[in-house]
């Protein structure tokens, strides 16, 4: 690990040209507002059927995007859910055409706070003429997950997608599964929401609302004009990353992982005063302090502050019974999608009792359900990590509802 | 599947909706979706099950008969099947009457306490009997309320409803003979399948939420 402190600021990013799709008439938003031009940016593996019913779209979580199974251009990481999506994977390229957007109000190459706000008159020419805009920032209209599920749908549409075969995604995901499933319900054949709820808990908006404040306390977040300055609310970010990651993990995966185990510190956090470690003893920390650090600072390379306040603010409105007098079950009357709903025994961030709620509305509301709690000691994170039971559901679900669907790709039907 | 089950599913006709609770490993609900193109779900309490039947594509929620059915809307299904279980809820009237809300049958198999074997032991040793069929001791045993066939026709008659079929089978699942005769069958058959129906819906009062 490089010996980078929170208060560092880091290297810029490398610049990334994202594969989008530009839609210039724009968006009209649960807000009110029209967002125009939109850009949504995208990934797709696999290859469509000619009768276009082999379409899988995954929705990612908070801080994920769209380069689910490559590696990622910013981070040169694996992609988030290789061990899900691939050749002979539960969700299978050789079978299925998948996409992967990243939201609307991110930051991996779809429109959001950080993209230009051509609402506002350009403030300067530049030397070869181009019109230079600011960016949005804290200006950025609030947006819904359901906002999110409109800018797919319309990029589905232009990909030439009449019905996707199923959507899928795990937290955030999973609430954008439910809104798909809600709004486009005849262009949805099967849901899989994970590790996820109909609603965003009072706990959870207490959660981002301490990550929201920490961003906020950072004096380089300057009122999220931070681009005036030309550094970035480092250590608010990843001090809310820091705060939110526990929230992914369990305490029994802590436990496991980290213990009470020490590590001595590098000699240059030692030397240089160490304002980060005021209470270290002989430059030593716990394992469990450091990891966390190194997850706050990796996360500010490549997520933006304002696109993380617009999207956990996002998520806090999320009520799908919200226009039905709090009745999950409304929504969904009459639905023919099938819904997979899968929980984990550790995840308090969306507890099982949440899944419940959900899976009890959808059986009010007549739907074909199924619903498991994977046993797993992994926390929310489970859904991301080596879980052989939930690989098993996802794949025999998918199975199960392609036969369904009369999909005949390939002779692993 | 076992012999009992399929004489369940000979029972339902093709192209119903079906809800089986206690659905174990689905083979019913498999068997109803492939053979009979029934459109077949299952509750099941045991979640490696539940987990299993998922993975085999079948849909599977996790639940229970006593607090999960109150949550389906009335009629949803055509048959509601409870296999082997009734002895083993919480409130068997209960689960009955919220079976026959959400289905316009029901379809209820149970072992039958009025066995001349259990009796017998009974009779012959003054302890709990022990046999293949109730082979837990009493203080382990999850079947809180066993019932004979008569038994469970008084309850029947008592809630109205209407007994379309029955038959006694034997623990294999094989169609027992006893059909002419109740007791004879309450003293012979193993276990019990009953096909219920409603009888008058619109006269029942509270049926409805």
């Amino acid at each position: 690990m490089e010996a980078r402190t929170l208060t560092d600021q880091p290297d810029t990013p490398p610049e990334v040209d994202h594969q989008r799709a530009v839609f210039p008439e724009g968006l009209s938003l649960d807000c009110g507002a029209l967002l125009a031009p939109v850009e949504i940016a995208y990934r797709t593996y696999g290859k469509l059927s000619e009768a276009g019913d082999n379409a899988i779209l995954i929705c990612h979580a908070l801080t994920g995007d769209q380069y689910v199974a490559e590696t990622h251009p910013v981070t040169g990481r694996p992609g988030w859910w290789e061990r899900m999506v691939g050749p002979g994977r539960p969700i299978d390229t050789d079978r299925f055409f998948v996409i992967c957007s990243n939201v609307l109000g991110g930051c991996m190459g779809s429109t959001g706070p950080r993209s230009p706000n051509l609402s506002r008159p350009a403030f300067d020419a530049r030397e070869d003429g181009d019109a230079v805009h600011e960016p949005w920032g804290t200006e950025f209209p609030p947006i819904t997950i359901r906002d999110m599920v409109r800018a797919q749908h319309t990029l589905v549409q232009r990909l030439g997608i009449k019905r996707l075969f199923a959507v899928i995604g795990g937290s955030m995901g999973g609430m954008q599964t439910l809104e798909w499933a809600a709004t486009y319900p005849e262009m949805v054949f099967a849901a899989i929401p994970i590790a996820t709820a109909p609603f965003h808990s009072a706990q959870n908006i207490a959660f981002n609302e301490v990550s929201r404040q920490a961003i906020f306390a950072d004096p380089d977040w300057r009122g999220g004009r931070y681009w005036e300055s030309g550094s970035i609310p480092a250590r608010g970010l990843a001090v809310a990353r820091m705060m939110a990651h526990i929230t992914y993990l369990s305490e029994e995966a802590l436990t496991r992982k980290f213990g009470r185990r020490i590590r001595r510190q590098s000699a240059s956090a030692e030397t240089s005063g160490d304002l980060e470690h005021p209470l270290s003893f002989f430059g030593e920390i716990f394992e469990v302090e450091s990891y966390l650090r190194h997850q706050g600072s990796s996360f500010v390379l490549r997520f933006d502050a304002n696109s993380y306040l617009t999207i956990t603010r996002a998520m806090d409105w999320m009520d799908i019974g919200a226009e039905h007098d709090g009745d999950y079950a409304a929504p969904f009357v009459g639905t023919r999608t099938r819904f997979c709903v899968v929980s984990f025994t550790s995840d308090w961030l969306f507890p099982t009792s949440q899944s419940r709620v959900l899976v009890r509305a959808l059986n009010r509301a007549a739907a074909n359900v199924s619903f498991v709690e994977i046993d797993s000691d992994k926390g929310h994170d489970a859904f991301l990590l080596d879980e052989p039971d939930f690989d098993r559901t996802i794949r025999g679900f998918i199975t199960g509802a392609a036969e369904h669907a009369g999909l005949h790709i390939g002779p692993k039907l | 599947m076992r012999l009992d089950q399929k004489l369940i599913a000979q029972m339902i006709a093709p192209g119903s909706r079906v809800l089986d609770i206690g659905s174990g490993d689905g083979s019913l609900i498999d068997h109803l979706f492939r053979e009979r193109g029934c459109d077949a779900r299952g509750i099941e309490i045991d979640m490696q099950e539940v987990t299993r039947s998922v993975a085999h594509g079948l849909p599977v929620v996790h639940g229970d008969a006593d607090h999960d059915l109150a949550h389906y809307p009335d009629e949803s299904f055509d048959y509601v099947v409870l296999q082997r279980t009734l002895q083993a809820v919480e409130r068997p009237r209960e689960v009955l009457r919220q079976m026959l809300r959400i289905g316009r049958h029901a379809i209820v198999s149970f072992p039958n306490f009025g066995h001349w074997e259990l009796r017998l032991k009974l009779l012959t040793n003054g302890r709990m009997p022990n046999t293949t069929v109730w082979n837990t001791p009493w203080f382990a045993t999850p079947n809180i309320h066993p019932c004979t066939i008569r038994d469970f026709l008084a309850l029947c008659s008592d809630e109205l409803y209407r007994v379309i079929d029955w038959m006694a089978i034997d623990e294999e699942g094989e169609r027992a003979p006893w059909r002419r005769s109740i007791r004879l069958a309450n003293l012979f058959g193993e276990q019990a399948l009953f096909l219920l129906g409603r009888n008058e819906p619109a006269c029942r009062d509270g049926g409805r939420k």
